[in-house]
């Protein structure tokens, strides 16, 4: 198991270091002055050569790379373009915003996909048809537009939840709840659908096993076998679907921090977008590498944990 | 050539099956509407998507506005078919990108493997691990909001995923005869790539491309809807839709047909890419299972009329077996039908029988004569899919068919347990061996953690185990082990009856008689009864006492076991018989017995066994064959048995 997670841990650094590379580089294929692109086309020829020197642009790209992966090891991702501010600081502040609404919709996926893909594997029928028509939905509404939705319903019609803003949770844990509520529901909705899916199939699969017949055979009950013994075999396969799905709401969290104007990476990256703030975009698409691989390492270490013959190699 | 005309006979079928469903044939109508709509625009939206007239602002539908007006008083539906142009395009834009990387790359690590694979492999790795929205963005900054290049980007992102999806499609072309064949006849790799391994991956391709399509869509307008791309006035899909978000408190009308038409699209988009690969997998099931599908769907229903179950069902009038009031178990004419109700295929009728405290009974037959479904059916186990039709199956006084899934539970594994033929199947992989005897002692006595591990350590050593195994995972263990502790977990509850389904055929031969061993042992040790299924006469004689013999879902002889091998009462035990390597003389070749045991819904109208028997006549064939009784508690189902007497076969 340490060896699983040393192993892991050390490819991640070849992979952060590579999809760095890959960032940068990709960067430097912009065609034309990128301190232009910046400033725009009324910039002064002095602010352009200003910004050229900051951003390192007249050396090297190799030593541009370099120097920037110097920095990025000390924890010095450059500044902003335009605020001037060190992006570490400005990320910093904003993880957390993220953190909450990624980790709560982690928490709504993994607790309704599994118990909503069990149901409909043992009852089949209603549920199973729910399942699917509900996931239809999930797949075909954009999570921003089912967002607006949200707010245009639970915010503005009936005065349950804010529509916009959010409250640190060290600030009031019960505002903070009840601010992360509609976005934690838009973001949640495909992925609860497709964990549930993965989990009916693979329940089952699991169901039509010998060794539950034999448990069956024992007179082992009902409910200790689908919640012991076919719950803990079907959830292997769903793990990797949790995965993807804790992934891909990162990308869903750019869209849904907007609607609702949270303080989180997505909206700052956004903004950094649309004012070419580059330093702040690689900064924080650095902070999303990091993040796809830590969920990866939990979820191999997790597999482990489930999976008695991954554990003993 | 021949190859080649080969593969596309197969891949021809593709769009004519999907043709055949009618959810992807609406699915096509709608996306053809939508995309004719929004590129013919020009020439048939109703308005200019710019024009502004304040005065009939924020309308919801009417004639004159089939979708409503903005808040600028401009036409919806108008605006959503410009619109449109900038989203679709964008789409095929990053499928194009996608393909153009992940066909050629993929078909490339799947076909020539090795190092191509391996470094594939590894860049498909590090593309995963780039968190794609962030690049997106970043090209966004820097090309100045050039939504083109965003769109070829989100494409090579994701080829990754599609590099992989492509690789394992060709992987299991590859296997494929004809391509070996166009190895052979010369022709060079990169024309078997492109001749024969692209076509037969287009039905995967396709469905991948309807899929990416919808994801991209949602990117597409995600980002138009984050103010990227063209700015306004211009039309997005997306656009629209973040104005009518911020008009929700005055007109929340809009959000209905701004988001409904990239709904609609990607829904159908998904559906279509669904129907795919349903037609997709059909073409490969029809190419590889030809015979067995057109079993399947031809099949006619059970040549056997349930009019004879009706018999069956009233035990006075059944078979006659000799009442016998001291029996642990009474088995009455169960039969078991498969499939939806109506509609069922009988797999066991009018199996009669009776087991004895204490006694070791064996159910005998060749695969697919129904001795596992007989054994499953009393201990009401049949699964989701199969259901006793007909007969009663009598534990001491209790009727245990209709019995409550409750108190059946408490008969499993306390009255009657079982033990199953893969011994490594039979335990659950991801707990010890220990905790799954552990749960099957507590399933039936409210004993304390400590105790039942005591008791599962003696359960242990009581199939000659070492104690410590309990410790073990099921991968960790021997599959004769496995069999040991599985029967340990039967014994957990101290039961009367032991089902033992073929306990030693998965088992090296050298742990067979061992395992054989053992079950005489424990059997003497707790006198309990045993119903051991095989179909090897070798071991049959050495443990049973009585033997039934089933045939094509039929009882067709019961006697002792002794009586049995002195003289066989039916022609199918008689041919048993003869092709048991057990009783064959050294030197001669080992008779078998011509032809198969007939699939259920192919049993004959009369005797089961008239188109394999030596004796069949005209008078087997006419109608089904009763059980005959014979002196002692011996009964045979066939109409020659005094022929058989004489003639020995």
């Amino acid at each position: 198991m340490a060896r699983l997670i040393v192993t892991r841990l050390l490819l991640s650094i070849v992979l952060i270091v590579i999809s760095s590379i890959a960032i940068f580089f990709l960067m430097s294929l912009v065609p034309g002055d990128p301190a232009r692109t910046i400033l725009g086309a009324n910039a002064t020829p002095d602010a352009v050569a200003r910004l050229q020197d900051q951003l390192g642009l007249n050396q090297p790209l190799l030593v541009q790379y370099t120097t920037w992966l110097g920095g990025a090891v000390r924890g010095d991702l450059g500044e902003s373009v335009f605020s001037g501010d060190p992006v570490v600081t400005l990320i910093l502040a904003r993880v957390p915003v993220t953190l909450s609404l990624i980790l709560l919709s982690t928490i709504v996926i993994a607790a309704l996909g599994t118990g909503l893909g069990l149901l409909s594997a043992v009852r089949g029928g209603p549920v199973g048809t729910f399942l699917d028509a509900i996931s239809l939905v999930g797949l075909a509404l954009p999570s921003y537009w089912v967002a607006i939705v949200l707010v245009a319903l639970f915010a503005v019609a009936i005065r349950i939840f804010p529509a916009t803003g959010y409250t640190a949770l060290t600030d009031d844990p019960g505002a903070w709840l009840l601010s992360l509520v509609l976005p934690v529901a838009a973001l949640s909705l495909g992925g609860v659908t497709i964990v549930a899916k993965q989990m009916r199939d693979s329940a089952m699969d699991v169901l039509a096993r010998d060794y539950i017949r034999v448990l069956r055979s024992t007179g082992v009950r009902e409910r200790t076998i689908v919640l012991k013994h076919v719950l803990r075999n079907a959830a292997l396969p769903s793990l990797t679907v949790l995965g993807l799905t804790v992934v891909g709401a990162l990308t869903g969290a750019v869209f849904v921090e907007n609607v609702f104007v949270l303080p989180g990476l997505g909206t700052l990256v956004t903004q950094a977008t649309t004012s070419h703030d580059l330093p702040v975009v690689l900064g924080v698409g650095v902070f999303f590498t990091l993040f796809v691989i830590i969920v990866n390492l939990i979820i191999d270490v997790l597999y482990g944990v489930l999976n008695p013959k991954v554990r003993v190699q | 050539m021949r190859a080649s005309s080969a593969s596309r006979a197969m891949s021809a079928g593709l769009g004519r099956r999907v043709l055949r469903k009618p959810i992807a044939v609406i699915s096509g109508f709608v996306l053809i509407v939508i995309v004719g709509g929004s590129f013919a625009a020009p020439w048939i939206a109703p308005y200019d998507p710019l024009e502004q007239n304040l005065r009939i602002a924020k309308e919801g539908p009417s004639l004159a506005h089939l979708l409503g007006t903005d808040s600028l008083g401009r036409d919806i539906l108008s605006r959503l078919m410009f619109g449109g142009q900038e989203s679709l395009s964008g789409v095929v834009v990053a499928v194009l990108s996608m393909l153009i990387l992940a066909i050629p790359l993929g078909i490339v690590a799947g076909y020539l493997g090795g190092v191509f694979d391996r470094v594939i492999l590894r860049v498909v790795d590090v593309l995963l691990s780039i968190p794609g929205t962030i690049i997106t963005l970043a090209v966004l900054a820097i090309f100045d909001n050039n939504m083109v290049v965003a769109m070829v980007s989100v494409g090579v992102l994701a080829s990754g995923a599609f590099i992989r999806v492509f690789r394992s499609a060709t992987l299991s072309v590859r296997q494929e005869l004809y391509i070996g064949a166009a190895r052979v006849s010369g022709l060079s790799q990169a024309r078997i790539m492109v001749d024969h391994v692209l076509p037969q991956i287009r039905g995967v391709l396709l469905v991948q491309v309807t899929l990416f399509a919808a994801a991209t869509l949602g990117i597409q307008t995600g980002l138009a809807f984050l103010a990227f791309g063209p700015p306004p006035p211009a039309p997005t899909w997306g656009g629209m839709v973040a104005e009518a978000a911020s008009l929700i408190q005055t007109d929340p009308w809009m959000l209905v047909p701004t988001g409904g038409v990239i709904a609609l699209t990607t829904l159908a988009l998904c559906l279509l890419g669904d129907a795919l690969r349903d037609a997709n997998q059909e073409r490969f099931t029809l190419a590889g299972l030809v015979g067995e599908k057109v079993v399947k769907t031809t099949a006619p229903p059970p040549a056997t009329p349930s009019p004879r179950l009706a018999t069956a069902a009233d035990p006075d009038d059944e078979a006659g077996v000799p009442g016998a009031p001291d029996a642990l178990l009474t088995v009455r004419g169960l039969s078991v039908g498969f499939g939806a109700a109506g509609r069922e295929t009988t797999a066991i009728q009018r199996v009669d029988f009776d087991v004895s405290p204490g006694e070791i009974v064996g159910l005998v037959g060749e695969s697919g004569s129904g001795k596992t479904v007989t054994a499953l059916a009393v201990l009401g186990l049949l699964g989701a899919n199969g259901r006793i039709t007909a007969g009663s199956v009598r534990l001491g006084s209790d009727e245990l068919v209709g019995m409550s899934s409750a108190k059946l539970r408490e008969v499993r594994g306390a009255r009657i347990a079982m033990i199953s033929q893969e011994p490594m199947g039979a335990l659950d992989p991801s707990f010890r061996v220990g905790s799954q005897i552990v749960e099957a002692i507590r399933a039936h006595e409210r004993v304390g953690r400590a105790e039942a591990r005591t008791r599962s350590r003696h359960l242990l050593e009581a199939v000659r185990l070492d104690p410590a195994i309990a410790s073990r995972y099921p991968h960790e263990i021997s599959g004769g082990m496995a069999q040991r502790v599985a029967i340990a977990m039967a014994l957990a509850g101290r039961p009367d009856l032991l089902i033992a389904d073929e306990p030693t055929t998965a088992l090296d031969v050298t742990v067979q008689a061992d395992i054989l061993e053992l079950l005489r042992t424990l059997q003497a040790e707790t006198g309990m009864a045993v119903i051991l299924v095989s179909h090897d006469w070798g071991v049959v004689a050495d443990l049973c006492s009585r033997a039934i013999v089933m045939y094509a879902g039929e009882v067709v002889e019961r006697a002792a076991v002794a009586d049995v091998f002195e003289t066989a009462r039916h022609p199918y035990t008689a041919a048993l018989l003869r092709s048991n390597p057990h009783g064959a003389e050294a030197g001669t070749l080992l008779p078998t017995i011509g032809g198969s045991v007939p699939a259920p819904h192919q049993w004959p109208h009369g005797c089961h066994f008239a188109d394999r028997c030596p004796l069949v006549t005209a008078e087997c064939r006419e109608a089904p064959v009763e059980m005959v009784h014979l002196d002692g508690d011996r009964a045979s189902r066939c109409i020659h048995i005094d022929e058989l007497a004489e003639a020995k076969v």
